[in-house]
């Protein structure tokens, strides 16, 4: 339960996601659950896409139509709450945030963990970006088996 | 121990300030504090309690719980979490309310 | 004897903001910090911070403590600054005994912001004084700041932000979490937090405390225990952790220890943290001219103290009469940023603490 141990149920994470026919492009999954006086992930959206108002202690709502899967607001999160997420063929593809050291590179083979940080799947390491924009929290994009889409969260490397 | 690889912050290389640790020759480096210095040589202990003689080490980092207090240069009860390293400081342990000095 | 207008105590987030605010509407300050560096606790803080972009969110507190340093370097004839300086006494007249460089210093000014912020608490246990515990955020001063880490295998004693971040950036630097243990029964902070540490592997253990440490020279284990509903240890639940490194992140207490000094009226409200000083909408204490901003009034989060530095600066400057051009636009702008950090949930304790304290217009 997320008020005990951090790990989202699997109906809240399934909440955050669009309907399969959005996923084909690449959408947000904003996995803010709780009121926080929080909203840079709405005002760094280029595209308007994610709204909370006035008040930022709202929980952010996606508007899946405007949501271009971009993953300014990834990197923006400082809660590092938001990955992208969408369907390839058989393949679930995501960017997430990353802050460790070392960093993947490009074709390596890391585990893909869960929210319980358990290691669920393999996961292919499709691109990295680390840039001046992304500022410290590198932006990884990586493909997983599409049954892993609601449970995959992040990578580890294989020690 | 100190940190080599940083996601976030990078630590470039200073130079080595030499020091005087309880009669020892020890090394730590410019933009150390006394007590970061010692803590990355291994050294936990900075201070002894005024009654019991309990050993006591870094905890508040902001210059106020006296916990860090040591004899630096003869001058005793010296923040050593807010007191930048010099070269060729003298530092020692202290194990009383210190003296009154020149 | 040097004459100041205005004397800003504390070199951190709610000082440094007042300065800029006060400089700004033509007030020059003295600020003065204890620490040898100005910025606080910011120059620790290597995470994103939350809140809206007025108070910088999504930066990093690192690079917030450049920016607010930054500002108030731009005013190098108005804003003095004396790090490496402590202040050892304070009078109801407003004279003020400073420490530095081993000389006193006495300054009579006609108004003083304290800023000084909050320190740790410690927790109770068995052998809480051997080397090898700290507080959460020495250990991530000495991390980030001095890129020394304090040991190998750490666990840290509450789950609030602080806990929960520092336990992130243990794992940042290289040092093996072994848990955060959390004496309620639900996580403190924000559990986007708690995620990030759940999902790297960390068990975040509710309901469970520290019953002792143990060691001679130095910390080499602990021992935990699951507490029941009333908060008492549940026997046969203990189990003994090797560590070399315990972090203690129970909650801040203000320092306000100074306003003792000149007797302000304070009353102890637990939910901001301890003993605070009553004080009005102008951010004034019982004592005329001795205003207050930031954790010294009750801690908050830093976005708080940013904000409540600028509003006192602006204030404090209109008392001395320098009224800043657009005085009433940015009154209404800073009252609504605090209002809007502290509409959520939680903002709920800073909220009832603040009507606690709120001292009456009329009595004044």
């Amino acid at each position: 339960m997320l008020n005990k141990d951090g790990v989202a149920s699997i109906e809240q994470v399934k909440s955050r996601f669009p309907s399969k026919e959005l996923l084909l492009k690449p959408k947000a999954i904003t996995e803010c659950y709780e009121e926080i006086p929080c909203n840079p992930c709405s005002t760094s959206c280029p595209f308007d896409a994610i709204y909370i108002g006035e008040d930022i202690n709202t929980p952010p709502v996606v508007d899946f139509n405007k949501c271009t899967g971009c993953g300014i607001c990834v990197y923006s999160c400082p809660g590092l709450a938001i990955v992208t997420a969408q369907i390839d063929g058989d393949k679930a593809r995501f960017k997430l945030p990353y802050e460790f050291r070392p960093l993947p590179k490009k074709d390596e083979v890391w585990d893909g963990v869960n929210r319980s940080g358990e290691v669920v799947c393999k996961a292919l390491v499709l691109k990295v970006t680390y840039t001046a924009r992304v500022d410290r929290t590198a932006l990884i994009e990586v493909s997983v088996p599409l049954e892993f889409l609601h449970e995959f969260v992040t990578i580890r490397r294989i020690l | 121990m100190r940190i080599k690889e940083h996601p976030i912050l990078t630590f470039e290389e200073k130079p080595k300030l030499e020091f005087i640790y309880d009669g020892k020759k020890v090394s730590g480096y410019e933009g150390d504090t006394i007590a970061s210095a010692l803590h990355a040589i291994g050294v936990k202990t900075l201070s002894h309690s005024i009654h019991l003689k309990r050993p006591r080490g870094f905890y508040c980092a902001i210059g106020n719980c006296a916990s860090c207090n040591m004899i630096v240069d003869g001058k005793p009860n010296i923040r050593t979490c807010v007191t930048l390293l010099k070269e060729g400081m003298v530092v020692k342990t202290q194990t009383n309310k210190g003296d009154l000095y020149d | 004897m040097i004459n100041k207008d205005l004397v800003i105590i504390g070199g951190g987030p709610a000082g440094l903001s007042a300065a800029k605010l006060a400089a700004e509407s033509g007030l020059s300050s003295l600020v003065v910090e204890r620490d040898f560096k100005l910025g606080g606790q910011l120059v620790k803080q290597t995470h994103m911070f939350f809140g809206s972009e007025k108070q910088y969110a999504k930066t990093r507190g690192i690079d917030i403590a450049k920016i607010l340093v930054d500002d108030v370097l731009k005013y190098p004839s108005m804003i003095e600054v004396m790090t490496d300086t402590t202040v050892v006494g304070l009078y109801k007249d407003k004279v003020i005994s400073l420490l530095h460089n081993d000389k006193y210093i006495k300054v009579q000014t006609k108004a003083i912001i304290i800023a000084t912020g909050a320190s740790e608490k410690v927790l109770a246990f068995p052998n809480n004084d051997l080397p090898g515990i700290y507080g959460a955020g020495a250990v991530q001063t000495l991390m980030n700041v001095n890129g020394v880490l304090p040991g190998h295998d750490v666990v840290m004693v509450g789950s609030g932000n602080i806990g929960l971040i520092v336990s992130y950036q243990l794992m940042q630097a290289g040092v093996n979490v072994k848990c955060v243990i959390e004496a309620s029964n639900k996580i403190g902070g924000y559990k986007v937090h708690a995620s990030k540490l759940k999902r790297l592997g960390v068990n975040i253990l509710t309901s469970h405390s520290i019953k002792k440490a143990n060691g001679t020279e130095y910390l080499e284990s602990i021992e935990i225990s699951e507490l029941d509903g009333n908060w008492n240890y549940i026997e046969g639940t203990e189990k003994i952790i090797e560590v070399d490194s315990l972090c203690i992140s129970v909650g801040l207490s203000p320092l306000s220890n100074l306003l003792s000094m000149i007797d302000v009226d304070m009353k102890y409200v637990n939910s901001l943290g301890g003993l605070v000083p009553y004080i009005d909408e102008h951010h004034e204490t019982s004592v005329k001219n001795v205003y207050v901003a930031g954790d010294v009034c009750g801690v908050e989060e830093a976005s708080s103290a940013i904000v409540e530095g600028y509003l006192t600066g602006l204030i404090v400057a209109k008392d001395l009469g320098f009224k800043h051009e657009n005085y009433d636009d940015l009154y209404i702008n800073f009252k609504s940023q605090l209002e809007n950090l502290r509409s959520g949930p939680f903002g709920e304790k800073t909220r009832n603490g603040l009507k606690e304290i709120a001292r009456d217009q009329d009595a004044k």
